[in-house]
């Protein structure tokens, strides 16, 4: 009886003890104090070499954590469990966090850099006036194939290519709600916002149509398949396209005429912010020309830093595949968060449309 | 009185365990199905599931499983058979046992890689006149490769029934005349039906909500209810329609449980498999 007595309480100090080592090094791995921020991002989206520079530059240390999916950044940010100072949410995301008051407004005072930034990515209407966040990325949904593959010659200036007969288990589309009920209403004309009923009736009608094309609906492995040769066409985001050209060089890029997805990654401060000067501190930075060049340089999608563009290589910066000029943006959109009940909508659709598949 | 305040105090960790993580997670799980996406009580997720594409994406999730389990069963139960009549019997079964200490997603991945069009498969068809052929992405290869993932634990059960069967019996029936298939299928199979039923426990339940498989080897050309979870819970986030589909999961893995259930009868040392 003593024994058990003792043993129980051996195991309730322990586990007090560990409780209490947790807490002191949660305390210390989230930034506490002037001299670390922690920079939450997706994962392969900022050169490593720059972060020691800004260590060098102001003294901060960076706490780099990386995330997979807007919505599981979302989840942790609202658990608050650690302190992220700043965050590069998507473009609908922030519209959602704004909702839900999680956001902490930006001191423009303290971010001269803002001023690099190429107008046109500005005052946007997820976030007017900049209020909340600043341009880090942008990029673009669009068709990826490899014409050594195909028989026929296409250029898939339409969506409506994707359709053809003769590209029979030749499509991969990328696993993701909006981007494939977008592609079925851009293909119609329609908005890919839409939350009209009759016309996502007709995307998902249009999108059933495309079902002998499919040849698979997967996540990240496209690249590796595109590069591979393994597949011919692909329904993905332009950074990915790009991925897929650095190593296999016959991949072509294009977005289709009737429109399609213009996306932007954001740096924003978080609500669990510990260090909101220094993550100021981190964001003018990351805006500076020669910083944005090189990281534009590393990472592949499109930089929004209008100084930074005239230091890179024009070979890049020209390639209308990439950096689209204006006129063929304006016929992009960019997504508005649909709320809850209309996102489970576009999700119940396409999970509908996967099931039509078999 | 000593002794019984004892045992009662060793049952503490093993009850506080069931209560922390058996019963709390599920009741959890009912608690939050009975929540719409604006946090008010309702039992609309119940009826969604009963009125949209759920009850088909069950079927279809059905449906799978059972081609599986079936397949899993048809090739493990004669190699178990065989295993127990060869040699070195521990050292094969343990053969067969080691892959599955590779992570399965590990597995997973090197499948899309011998299915792919310039895989070796491939390789072979076109060698033998063939062509290649598209095997990534189709029913074929997603029961394969699912067929493939669950064989040792339908092995394992089955194979331990095989081998605790008394020698004695099957010796006993020949002596009274039987054929070899009348022995096989009035004494060895009756005799080793826990092992088949712990083995169809063990590969149906997961099998009904794999999901990584249906989207790298089925490029989600499969759907199971496994999918649509973790869609309601990490894109749509609703998490009350997530809860639900899984309350209807765990329903139905308790029926399962209670037809492949093992009766306990007395003094048979033939059923025990674990």
């Amino acid at each position: 009886m003593k024994e058990i007595i003792r043993a129980a309480v051996a195991v309730i100090v322990v586990s007090a003890l560990l409780l209490y080592i947790n807490s002191q090094l949660g305390k210390t791995s989230g930034s506490s104090g002037n001299d670390t921020i922690t920079v939450y991002n997706w994962g392969e989206y900022l050169d490593p070499e720059l972060l020691d520079q800004f260590t060098e530059e102001t003294g901060i240390r960076v706490v780099y954590e990386t995330f997979d999916s807007n919505e599981a950044m979302m989840t942790k940010v609202e658990q608050g469990g650690t302190s992220y100072d700043v965050a590069m949410p998507s473009e609908y995301m922030i519209e959602k966090m704004k909702e839900e008051d999680l956001l902490i407004p930006l001191d423009h005072s303290k971010i001269p850099n803002l001023d690099n930034i190429d107008p046109y990515f500005l005052d946007l209407p997820f976030d007017p006036g900049n209020e909340y966040s600043v341009p880090y990325f942008w990029g673009t949904v669009g068709i990826a194939f490899n014409p050594d593959l195909l028989e026929e010659d296409f250029d898939f200036t339409s969506w409506e290519d994707l359709w053809s007969p003769e590209l029979r288990q030749q499509v991969i589309l990328v696993d993701s709600a909006r981007e494939v009920m977008g592609m079925g209403l851009n293909s119609l004309g329609y908005s890919l916002n839409s939350t009209d009923e009759s016309e996502l009736n007709a995307a998902s009608a249009k999108l059933d149509e495309l079902t002998p094309n499919v040849k698979a609906i997967i996540g990240d492995e496209i690249v590796e398949m595109m590069r591979r040769s393994e597949a011919a066409i692909a329904l993905t985001w332009s950074g990915q396209a790009l991925d897929m050209m650095y190593v296999n060089e016959s991949i072509d890029f294009a977005v289709p005429e009737e429109g399609s997805n213009l996306w932007f990654d954001n740096m924003i401060i978080p609500k669990t912010a510990d260090n909101v000067d220094g993550a100021h501190q981190f964001i003018n930075f990351m805006l500076d020309a020669e910083v944005a060049a090189q990281n534009a340089d590393w990472v592949g999608y499109s930089t929004p830093n209008a100084a930074g563009l005239e230091l890179m290589d024009p070979e890049v910066t020209g390639d209308e595949r990439f950096y689209p000029d204006e006129e063929i943006r304006g016929r992009l959109e960019v997504y508005r968060n649909l709320g809850p009940e209309m996102t489970g909508e576009y999700n119940e659709r396409f999970l509908r449309f996967k099931m039509g598949m078999n | 009185m000593q002794n019984k305040s004892t045992r009662a105090l060793y049952l503490i960790p093993y009850g506080a365990w069931i209560a922390l993580f058996v019963v709390a997670p599920i009741a959890l799980v009912v608690y939050y199905s009975l929540f719409d996406i604006h946090g008010d009580f309702t039992f609309a997720n119940y009826k969604a599931f009963f009125s949209s594409i759920y009850l088909e994406l069950t079927l279809s999730s059905f449906w799978y499983a059972f081609l599986i389990t079936l397949f899993s069963l048809l090739i493990a139960y004669p190699t178990a058979y065989f295993l127990t009549k060869t040699r070195h019997k521990q050292l094969w079964l343990l053969l067969i046992i080691i892959p599955s200490w590779i992570n399965l997603l590990l597995k997973t991945y090197a499948f899309i890689g011998i299915f792919g069009q310039y895989g070796p498969i491939n390789a072979f068809f076109a060698a033998i006149g063939i062509g290649s052929t598209q095997l990534l992405f189709t029913d074929f290869s997603f029961i394969f490769v699912s067929v493939y993932i669950f064989i040792p634990f339908m092995i394992l059960p089955i194979f331990n029934a095989i081998d605790r069967l008394n020698p004695a019996l099957i010796d006993a029936s020949r002596d009274l005349g039987a054929s070899p298939w009348t022995t096989f299928r009035r004494v060895i199979l009756p005799l080793t039906m826990n092992g088949v039923k712990s083995g169809i426990q063990v590969t149906f339940i997961p099998a009904l909500s794999l999901f990584m498989i249906t989207r790298l080897i089925a490029g989600n050309k499969v759907i199971t209810l496994g999918t649509a979870i973790e869609q309601q819970f990490l894109v749509t986030q609703n998490w009350g329609m997530g809860s639900t589909i899984a309350v209807f999961l765990i329903l139905f893995m308790f029926i399962i449980m209670l037809f492949t259930g093992q009766k306990e009868k007395g003094g048979a040392s033939i059923g025990k498999t674990k």
